[in-house]
């Protein structure tokens, strides 16, 4: 049938005149800077004039000169905020997943003030994150923050703790904070999972007298575990970026120090383009790894859906 | 007896979830209305209503402009997410070519780029384009985190359009233009609206680029002018003024969440666990 082709074929011309503004506009926000990034770890190049600068092969990267190794990849302070990176998420993403569970299984309950809950919940997600953490170091507070008054008078502390100076306790304020901010999210996103669950598959549990927490790591767990992965890899990819939060809370103690706020500090700080470019390239090629996990397991169920 | 306490412990659990989110805006709205001097002590419920650290946030500071300045550039950045959105959405949902599943990725690839990635790239760009201190260049930078969303979300709803209505468009000899503008936009409302809020919502609490992209105190959005409010020292900071920016910042935006909160809801997870 020509005249179905022919019609087919302006359609998918459509199309592409449909997709053309969108298509300029990714490629010169989001494809052209990230090239542009990767090419300037690569230079010598300086915040003051982007416009004369040197290539330098991988000397940013790693480099020998006389007898002393220098670069990114053998610089201290570039790893401890890796390793302060790596530390916030995996610390971050399992407390976010257990609170969000929690107030999720609640939320999945219908009770008098279920939607009081909700609105609750979706505060913490609605408030800015320099709002929130500015709050928060507010309430930890060295001296008159509500938390050390509340722990003191409670006797369970015996004095005040600087909570956003204190080496010890630093990463922990921080990650206080940013459960509190995301695990509103992640419930949401539990929740929603758990509302397409099946409800006679209970039904037969209960019928059966399986006990209910037996019930949901046999049967609730499993059902969601695909949305859980999904949900844990997208605040993952979220964590491994993080930025504002320990940028207002904790500035630059190396202590929280993130790859976002090392890359930053080279950049804008320092105006070591060269230097932080490279460090900027690291992170996306850390994020990115998990995007083709995430896509994997997306794609999964994207043709799943697409299908049925 | 064994139903009583079972409930009993259901609804503590509820309390304890609903102060543990509200608590910290409650204590900075309480703290908003002390002076320096009541701060130093710990209430746990209000005690006076000065409105005095309000004024001082609009007098020390350019913060109405701050203010003016989030609203313009959220407001850009939603109506031109909308519109980009829209027409790509309606390429990407209704019409089968080849190719456009891998764009569908990349586009949710996008979403997941670190900001910090792109900054050296960004910062170029907007020094080309002129936009460096301006507005601009947040409206045109922020589109980063709030297209890809914005397509993902439309797409999603315009694929459950029904067919038939789109047919007797094009029956009547209707352009794709006129599809999209006259027939799916008055029915895309619903999806539009929570977009546009979540778009709203995420440029409205940009920091990494504000802070960047401007240096002038008038070019700054709240989320920068509050940071630079604590910048100053680390033990004199002025906790009742920071306390009422804080305040000022968020009440619109929990307004807003609480006005549209299932809307909101079905976005984050059609944006999130569906993509």
């Amino acid at each position: 049938m020509p005249a179905l082709s022919g019609l087919e074929q302006t359609k998918v011309r459509t199309a592409w005149l449909f997709l053309m503004p969108i298509l300029i506009a990714l490629v010169l926000i989001a494809l052209w800077p990230l090239l542009r990034t990767i090419f300037f770890s690569f230079t010598d190049a300086n915040l003051s004039d982007l416009s004369t600068f040197r290539l330098v092969g991988l000397q940013n990267y790693l480099h020998r000169e006389g007898d002393e190794w220098t670069g990114l990849l053998v610089d201290q302070t570039w790893w401890r905020s890796v390793w302060n990176t790596l530390l916030f998420t995996v610390i971050t993403v399992s407390l976010e997943t257990l609170v969000g569970l929690v107030i999720a299984l609640v939320m999945n309950q219908s009770f008098r003030g279920r939607g009081l809950v909700r609105a609750a919940v979706l505060i913490p997600w609605a408030i800015p994150t320099i709002v929130s953490a500015t709050m928060w170091s507010w309430m930890l507070n060295d001296q008159h923050g509500i938390i050390n008054h509340a722990l003191v008078s409670l006797g369970i502390l015996s004095e005040s703790i600087a909570w956003t100076s204190e080496p010890a306790f630093v990463m922990a304020s921080v990650v206080m904070v940013d459960v509190w901010k995301t695990s509103p999210f992640m419930a949401l996103l539990i929740l929603a999972a758990l509302q397409m669950l099946p409800t006679d598959c209970y039904e037969a549990a209960r019928v059966d007298g399986i006990h209910p927490v037996k019930a949901f790591f046999r049967i609730t767990l499993p059902l969601i575990r695909p949305a859980l992965m999904v949900a844990i890899i997208f605040r993952a990819m979220d964590a491994l970026r993080v930025f504002d939060v320990i940028y207002v809370l904790t500035s630059n103690n190396t202590k929280t120090m993130s790859m976002s706020i090392f890359a930053r500090q080279q950049l804008v700080d320092f105006q070591q383009v060269g230097y932080g470019s490279a460090a900027s390239t690291l992170l996306f090629m850390t994020i990115g790894l998990c995007i083709v996990l995430y896509v994997m397991i997306g794609r999964v169920r994207f043709d799943g859906s697409d299908a049925a | 007896m064994k139903n009583l306490i079972k409930q009993t412990a259901f609804y503590l659990l509820v309390a304890i979830i609903v102060i543990y989110a509200v608590f910290p805006f409650y204590y900075a709205i309480i703290s908003s209305f002390k002076t320096p001097a009541q701060l130093f002590q710990v209430d746990y419920f209000p005690t006076r209503l000065n409105l005095e650290n309000y004024l001082s946030v609009f007098r020390d500071q350019p913060f109405g402009k701050n203010i003016l300045n989030s609203v313009l550039v959220a407001g850009s950045v939603v109506l031109a997410s909308l519109l980009l959105g829209l027409t790509a959405a309606y390429a990407l949902a209704r019409i089968q070519f080849k190719g456009r599943g891998l764009l569908l990725m990349t586009i949710l690839g996008i979403s997941m780029f670190p900001q910090v990635a792109v900054l050296s790239g960004m910062f170029q760009l907007v020094r080309t384009l002129g936009l460096y201190n301006h507005l601009g260049a947040l409206t045109l930078s922020y589109m980063l985190f709030t297209l890809p969303f914005t397509v993902w979300v439309l797409t999603t709803f315009m694929r459950g359009l029904p067919k038939e209505l789109e047919d007797a468009a094009v029956m009547d000899g209707a352009t794709p233009w006129t599809i999209v503008f006259k027939v799916f936009l008055p029915l895309m409302w619903p999806a539009l609206v929570t977009t546009g809020l979540l778009a709203f919502i995420a440029a409205w609490n940009e920091f990494l680029f504000a802070l960047t992209f401007t240096f002038l105190d008038e070019k700054r959005t709240v989320p920068v002018a509050i940071s630079l409010i604590s910048g100053a020292s680390q033990h004199e900071s002025p906790w009742g003024i920071l306390m009422a920016a804080s305040v000022i910042v968020t009440v619109p935006v929990v307004a807003l969440v609480l006005v549209f909160q299932r809307r909101i809801v079905s976005g984050l997870t059609a944006g999130a666990v569906k993509g």
